[in-house]
């Protein structure tokens, strides 16, 4: 029951909530739903438990719909999948002590990869912090590493602001997750609720505006260069500014490589898209790193996987790096040109100082180094189904259209060398930290926030295993999700790494795993087997025919490897490839 | 080279800040040598000092992180040539009789003060750079340190200028880069 009070119109209106002149006395549930709505939260991923009881007590009245998940820690990374698909923070909610432990993953994966989350966790009653009381956990002090900042809110008047701050700091600058703990006492407490317009955190200024000196000097390194190249990474997508980036690149004419993350901020099929550099990158843009005179950085933050030993990178290169985080700036590669700012405010200041260009010499040479022995042994097909062949079966059965998840592996690898993204926002992995059992959720979280997109999760057969119990929330919430679990029978990539670095010794990666169509059938769905590949493509179709969702057997070779691969340490000009695949040069 | 850097770091004071930037340290990998906190001239904010040891690269990496932690208003790195790094020690130095005397004339010799006395020790107070300290110890040593405590360094630019927070903003007002190439992002 709430207390409507009217206040004089001058304090409303400097109060500046949107839900005009009233000011509500509210539980700090209600608070935190009101305040939740205000951001234009239209889903939140949980799971209740005791602390979190008053605030549940709270949702049937919000106007956003809760999806009820099977483990917390899909929960946040189903909210991470939403978040990805739509520009939007994900919200996930969880209660106190193990609820919240279980968001660590999700958060420091969202953390890794610059993510917008908001989190709410339950806390124990204020009078029992800090007494080891029944799921107590500090999870303020847990979380410290894995958010971009986190509050234990003390008083239920601060229940709004405080979301309002949390949902400002994680869109803003570089995205990340924000947890929000609140204790239940102040779930059932009651204040009066208005919506602060503004956030004032004066130790919070990220810079998007460029400082024009440095553009300048982009420019002029721009200008030198005749071997260019441009690696493209996730910010373009963050930013928005896939649009800009398309512009500046046609305009330059320099050749583009991708980060794992930076898939589909510009079209792998246009002419100067060459392909996803680092340890599994293609052969020719890897070499095209290791000859470049310049390498524009936008977006990307040169993590460890990207560049192989950092000796060894872009050896001959003048460096600009474009970064919203100035400390990403100088952390991993020396840099030439610093460029603080938002991708898209940057490429909006470059883009005048540019001229148009073209390097055709220099696309020449890379063009000319492409794995050709890889193209060609792709168009024979054995008999057993390649992992690539199922790739690509899928993206040409979307039209290249669809939101493609995955865990962390071979299948990731696979994808994102074979999938072809031609649109931002669609590629959905768990790339900084590498979580096992993202698939599913995160591609529960991208249907709900795109219920107009195709979408497929291509998981291995040990990360399904981790997350499948959100089949149960797919057939809850019917949900149109491929599922295609591809099997190997083993932890595939620590396999392939045992087989190539330790000398075959397989220690604990055979990994048995239930028979899915029966799984499929225990959940209520369909369920398909594919052992040969003359299979896929009839098996495809089947799949994105069925409305809800299709769980996909795909029998690989046990044995198949994802090439080339960088060894570990080495540079990324040092790439192994398999003999059939070798460069016959 | 590795050299020991000073960072004067103006942090809101708000509950679990010295966490924070501890925990990032740690985290970071970044050795701490001393580290000391107190209230400055401007309520609300907090004034650390961090000595720490590193690379100039290393170390605007450290005043960089820094930055990303919401509380964190300002970090200046006050090099020793302009600067003033003082710390306090109190050492309880076996007195005995005999000695009490040319303890005492060390003592005065880095004007270090008495603050307690007992038959049989003296309680001393120095404040002084960290060398100056070391010295004052090494006379002392030989007497028998019964206790010690030390602050760590606190420091201040010399000259008329504060490292203080304009407008009650904070300032995030130099990007250097790394390896010394590049400039001032302003």
């Amino acid at each position: 029951m709430s207390v409507t009070e009217k206040l004089p119109s001058a304090t409303a209106s400097s109060a500046g909530a949107s839900h005009g002149v009233e000011r509500q006395l509210l539980s700090g549930a209600e608070i935190t739903c009101r305040s939740l709505e205000a951001e234009g939260v239209t889903t939140v991923f949980g799971y209740p438990g005791g602390a979190v009881i008053p605030l549940y007590d709270a949702l049937p009245r919000a106007g956003f719909k809760h999806v009820l998940v099977r483990f917390e820690q899909w929960a946040a990374l189903a909210a991470e999948g939403y978040a990805r698909a739509t520009g939007k923070p994900g919200v996930c909610m969880a209660t106190s002590g193990p609820g919240a432990t279980n968001l660590v993953t999700g958060l420091a994966d969202a953390m890794l990869d610059s993510v917008p989350m908001v989190a709410i966790t339950g806390q124990v009653v204020q009078p029992l912090i800090g007494r080891d009381a029944f799921q107590e956990v500090d999870i303020t002090g847990i979380t410290l590493p894995v958010t971009k900042h986190n509050y234990l809110v003390q008083r239920v008047e601060d229940i709004a602001p405080t979301i309002k701050e949390a949902f400002y700091l994680a869109t803003s600058g570089r995205p990340g997750p924000v947890l929000v703990d609140i204790p239940k006492t102040l779930f059932i407490q009651k204040a009066l609720y208005s919506y602060p317009s503004t956030v004032g955190r004066r130790g919070y200024q990220p810079t998007s505006t460029p400082n024009m000196r440095q553009v300048r000097l982009a420019a002029e390194s721009i200008a030198r260069a005749e071997r260019p190249l441009i690696m493209a990474g996730h910010g373009i997508m963050l930013s928005e500014a896939t649009e800009e980036f398309r512009q500046f690149v046609e305009m330059t004419g320099i050749p583009v490589i991708f980060t794992l993350l930076g898939l589909g901020c510009f079209p792998e099929s246009h002419p100067l898209a060459l392909g996803m550099m680092g340890m599994h990158g293609h052969k020719h843009v890897n070499d095209a790193l290791d000859e470049c005179d310049l390498l524009l950085n936008v977006g990307a933050r040169f993590d460890d996987r990207a560049t192989g030993n950092v000796n060894g990178f872009a050896p001959k290169a003048k460096i600009v790096h474009v970064d919203i985080d100035p400390a990403e700036l100088g952390k991993n590669i020396r840099t030439d040109v610093p460029v603080v700012g938002d991708a898209g405010e940057v490429l909006r200041q470059l883009l005048p100082e540019v001229e148009q260009r073209r390097y055709q010499a220099w696309t020449d040479w890379i063009e000319a180094r492409r794995n050709i022995a890889l193209e060609v042994a792709l168009e024979h097909q054995p008999e057993s189904p390649e992992p690539y062949t199922i790739v690509r079966e899928i993206a040409a059965a979307s039209n290249g259209e669809a939101i493609v998840t995955t865990d962390v592996g071979q299948h990731q690898m696979w994808t994102a060398q074979y999938f072809g993204f031609d649109h931002p926002d669609r590629w959905i992995t768990s790339g900084g930290l590498g979580t096992m059992g993202f698939g599913l959720p995160s591609a529960i979280g991208a249907k709900i926030g795109r219920p107009d997109l195709e979408v497929w999760a291509v998981i291995g057969d040990g990360g399904f295993q981790m997350s499948m119990n959100e089949l149960a929330t797919c057939v809850q919430e019917n949900l149109d999700i491929n599922i295609a679990v591809i099997n190997n029978g083993y932890l595939g990539m620590v396999r392939q790494w045992q087989d190539l670095f330790h000398e075959k010794n397989y220690s604990e990666v055979r990994i048995g795993g239930p028979n899915l169509e029966k799984l499929a059938e225990a959940y209520g769905i369909t369920g398909i087997t594919v052992r040969r590949t003359v299979e896929i493509r009839p098996a495809i179709e089947r799949a994105r025919s069925i409305r809800g969702p299709v769980l996909m057997d795909f029998v690989i070779e046990p044995e198949a490897n994802v090439w080339p691969i960088v060894p570990p340490g080495a540079s990324n000009t040092e790439m192994m490839h398999e003999r059939r695949f070798a460069d016959t040069e | 080279m590795k050299k020991r850097h000073t960072l004067v770091v103006l942090v809101e004071d708000h509950p679990g800040v010295l966490n924070r930037v501890v925990s990032l340290m740690r985290r970071r990998s970044f050795n701490i040598d001393s580290i000391t906190v107190g209230h400055s001239e401007q309520p609300g904010v907090s004034r650390m000092t961090l000595v720490v040891v590193g690379r100039d690269d290393e170390v605007e990496q450290v005043g960089k992180q820094l930055y990303k932690l919401m509380e964190v208003l300002k970090v200046q790195d006050l090099t020793e040539a302009n600067a003033v790094s003082h710390e306090l020690a109190m050492v309880k130095v076996a007195a005995k009789a005999q000695h009490r005397a040319e303890i005492l004339q060390v003592a005065q010799i880095f004007d270090a003060k008495v603050v307690d006395a007992t038959p049989s020790s003296l309680l001393i107070e120095a404040v002084g750079s960290e060398d100056r300290i070391d010295n004052l110890l090494t006379m002392l040593k030989g007497f028998g340190i019964r206790e010690l405590v030390r602050t760590g360094a606190v420091a201040m630019a010399r000259g008329a200028q504060a490292t203080a927070i304009k407008d009650g903003r904070a300032e995030r007002e130099t990007v250097i880069v790394a390896n010394g190439s590049a400039g001032m992002a302003t």
